[in-house]
């Protein structure tokens, strides 16, 4: 059966498909299905309501067995659950994942020449380019870094962007993560579940792998071991069990075959790091921490933080450990330097953004602040320190109290707040039950930065699985779906 | 970067050794419940207040549980996860302490421990249950299919000889526990040792410690209180013996040695070969003569003794002595 044929057979399943002026990730403006969607189109519609449903819970069940699980804060203590997850991959075309992926490495060269800049000479602050007082005001930015040498300038071995698509069907950056991105693992399995529950239809496209992975990150963090440790021991530092990613951290110590360890672990002597085994100490070269900085050292950041290692950033100081990523990078993804990047780009590079950034007011300055309180109902507006979607207003989505308390707490604090406008960007096909609906969805590829570059092809596409919501955070209730990058 | 692992982090063994702990007192407490509630059925003389306290002494008097009326004690003694006396929260406790060293459990070992405490989360809540025998047999059940996996499908290696070196301590201080409490309670009353009550009693002793059937394919039913002080403490072959839980606390410990090439174990070894050798010389006719009662508390000294050691070697050694090696 051609594709037309389905379609008008099986007009049901997509009944529900409203197309409009967000970015449509299968249909173009007049309703045809994009080439690179035509095979999965097909082989769903084609596939028996029973047989789509056995193969949907067949991939829930090998989530729940492995315990994939994420925890929810703000419930009670250790809520797990799984990962919501759809069966229709999202599709990156060869020439889409091009545009993005040399975007992608150029936004984050800068990114990290600006940090090694700011923690040393400063040119761009004595230049004008960026604010010094955005710099210095920053909550991120770490005094104890200024002047230390890092293993070869780099900053941030492991970033997570987060890519949005407009109407026009051009990506932009939503947000550089460059502290301590998480989601990887969901990337990696939303493959592994795809592959076994529907081996037909990938055979059928040529998808670029991500499955080498966790040699990649491993081969990163080797390359930015001290010098003078040819066979670098490197570890896994987690907040421990109770961290809403342990999933993450125990999935990829294992996969990268290294110890996971968390803060009382390890300790400090002489500046060198050890882990404490039952052989004894033994030194520790690398660490690949997914501890925010705040909670690393109590001795040099929060003195109640019983997570970290005490002396921690002295011995990274005198060179004997590596840390990834550097201690302080969360200055270039606060949301005020954010607005700063295509600057920062053309300074250190001297090129065009391949990428742009979404259109950001700061609210610092007065001019834009006023114009974003009379359109609070209009904006997004975040806080500049957080993550994960907390503490946001949407403006269309917001009552009058919530804007009433956001307009005081931006005039109370203006340095603390960027606004937005809202976006209307891209929707992708999802599995409701037996019919295809359109929901929102975001981008998230991960790279890494040690001796070159390496972006993994596609990275997580994350979904915002309630009808017109666009909020896709996990946290918040978001879900993904696995993404192909097909080849040229 | 060939070989992966010299040695295992000490937070791990800390947590492997407590699994195995936890789980052999889960099932050591289950078995002593069920066992004198069976016995309450039996109509021995005696009262029900005196067991029930011998039975909290048996876990050496957990914190606020003085209650002696029988229902209450076992309903906080096996489902009550507020209680960490509870043969619940003791699972609770291991399934905890293997969450935080999940990638280093099998898959199988995992899901079995975790389901079992799943069930028993269901029980807590509903209160309970109409079948308490049922109910304890289902998590005795599962305690067993966790020590099976363990073996079947966990490597050998340091981490399954500390879960090892775990059970067998605990379940060595427990038969050492128990006989203490009965010695001093029956056997200075030899004479008494004719009536049948107290025939009920030694027996309700031997399946505290899942010894009776063994008892007689040994010694016949004929029981006789140096026998069973002689079978419980010093028989080489029955799993739950003194002499058998100590041996395997040697052997677990040689193990261990062997994976992390400790160069200063010598004083762990040396501790607990002594206390197997002076198990394995011994002669239950002189315990007997020199008060068995005191006999028992020095082999509880002693096992503690290498407990500490365990620690101060293995785990919570100090940064001076791991540096000068």
């Amino acid at each position: 059966m051609t594709l037309s044929d389905l379609l008008t057979s099986n007009s049901r399943a997509l009944e529900q498909y409203p197309l409009d002026d967000a970015f449509d990730e299968m249909f173009n403006r007049s309703g045809e299905p994009r080439p690179e969607y035509r095979e999965l189109l097909k082989a769903f519609l084609a596939m028996p309501a029973e047989e789509l449903d056995a193969r949907k819970r067949s991939a829930d069940l090998s989530f729940l067995t492995e315990g994939i699980t994420f925890t929810v804060y703000g419930r009670e203590e250790g809520t797990e659950r799984i990962f919501p997850y759809d069966l229709l991959p999202r599709i990156v075309t060869h020439q889409e994942w091009e545009i993005i992926s040399k975007g992608l490495e150029q936004r984050i060269m800068a990114l990290n020449l600006f940090l090694r800049d700011i923690y040393h000479e400063g040119k761009i602050l004595n230049d004008g380019v960026v604010p010094r007082e955005i710099v210095y005001t920053c909550r991120h930015f770490r005094r104890e870094m200024r002047g230390l040498q890092v293993p070869r300038n780099i900053y941030i071995a492991v970033t997570g962007s987060d890519l949005l698509r407009l109407s026009t069907g051009e990506f932009v950056v939503l947000e550089d993560n460059l502290r301590v991105p998480s989601g990887v693992s969901y990337m990696l399995t939303n493959r592994r579940a795809m592959k076994r529950t529907l081996p037909q239809l990938f055979r059928k496209y040529r998808v670029r792998p991500i499955d080498h992975y966790a040699q990649m990150l491993l081969s990163t963090l080797r390359s930015l071991a001290p010098e003078s440790r040819p066979e670098p021991t490197i570890v896994l530092l987690t907040p421990g069990s109770y961290n809403s990613a342990y999933f993450e951290h125990t999935y990829l110590a294992r996969q990268m075959g290294i110890e996971l360890v968390e803060g009382r672990d390890l300790l400090v002597h002489d500046n060198f790091v050890y882990m404490r085994t039952t052989a004894g100490l033994r030194r520790v070269d690398v660490i690949y921490r997914r501890v925010d900085d705040d909670f690393s050292d109590p001795l040099a950041f929060r003195p109640d933080s019983i997570l970290g290692v005490a002396g921690l950033l002295n011995a990274y100081r005198s060179g004997n450990v590596t840390i990834a990523n550097a201690f302080g990078t969360g200055v270039a993804d606060d949301k005020a330097i954010y607005a700063y990047v295509p600057r920062i780009i053309r300074y250190y590079l001297g090129e065009e953004p391949l990428l742009n950034n979404v259109e950001t007011f700061l609210l610092s300055d007065d001019l834009q602040r006023e114009h974003v309180l009379a359109n609070l109902a209009s904006m997004v507006v975040k806080p500049v320190g957080e993550s994960g979607g907390y503490g946001m207003l949407i403006g269309p989505h917001s009552t009058p109290e919530q804007r009433t308390r956001f307009r005081d707490a931006i005039n109370a604090n203006p340095r603390n707040f960027i606004a937005q406008p809202t976006l209307t960007f891209s929707r992708a096909p999802c599995l409701m039950g037996d019919r295809i609906e359109p929901r929102h969805v975001d981008l998230r590829p991960y790279i890494l930065y040690g001796d070159q570059i390496h972006i993994a092809p596609g990275g997580l596409t994350r979904v915002a699985l309630q009808k017109g919501s666009l909020v896709v955070n996990s946290s918040q209730g978001g879900g993904s779906k696995d993404t192909w990058v097909l080849e040229e | 970067m060939g070989t992966r692992r010299i040695a295992m982090l000490s937070r791990v063994a800390d947590s492997m050794y407590w699994i195995g702990r936890y789980l052999e007192r889960a099932e050591n407490t289950l078995r002593i419940v069920d066992v004198n509630m069976n016995l309450m059925l039996e109509g021995s003389h005696t009262r029900s207040e005196t067991r029930w306290r011998r039975v909290l002494q048996a876990f050496s008097n957990p914190a606020g549980m003085e209650e002696t009326d029988g229902d209450t004690t076992i309903e906080s003694l096996i489902f009550d996860m507020g209680n960490r006396a509870s043969a619940a929260a003791c699972v609770a406790l291991a399934r905890e302490s293997a969450r935080q060293v999940r990638d280093e459990l099998s898959s199988e070992q995992w899901q079995k421990l975790n389901s079992l405490y799943h069930q028993l989360c269901e029980m807590h809540l509903s209160g309970r249950p109409a079948m308490v025998s049922d109910a304890m047999q289902t998590i005795l059940d599962g305690v067993h299919l966790f020590q099976g996996v363990t073996d079947t499908t966990m490597t050998h290696g340091e981490g399954w000889q500390f879960i090892r070196a775990g059970r067998y301590m605990e379940r060595a201080m427990q038969t050492a526990t128990l006989l203490e409490l009965y010695y001093r309670e029956f056997f200075s009353n030899r004479d008494l040792f004719a009536d049948a009550s107290q025939y009920v009693e030694w027996v309700g002793l031997l399946r505290c410690c899942t010894a009776f059937e063994s008892y007689c394919t040994v010694y016949t039913a004929d029981l006789t209180p140096e026998r069973i002080l002689e079978f419980l403490l010093l028989h080489r072959r029955f799993p739950h013996s003194l002499w058998y839980s100590v041996n395997s606390i040697v052997e677990a410990l040689a193990g261990i040695e062997q994976g992390s090439h400790r160069a200063s174990a010598d004083e762990l070894a040396r501790r607990a070969g002594r206390l197997r050798a002076s198990l394995s010389f011994a002669q239950i006719g002189e315990i007997i003569e020199q008060d068995a009662a005191a006999y028992l508390r020095q082999v509880l000294d002693q096992c503690r003794m290498i407990q500490e050691l365990i620690y101060r070697l293995y785990i919570s050694y100090s940064i001076d002595t791991a540096l000068a090696m």
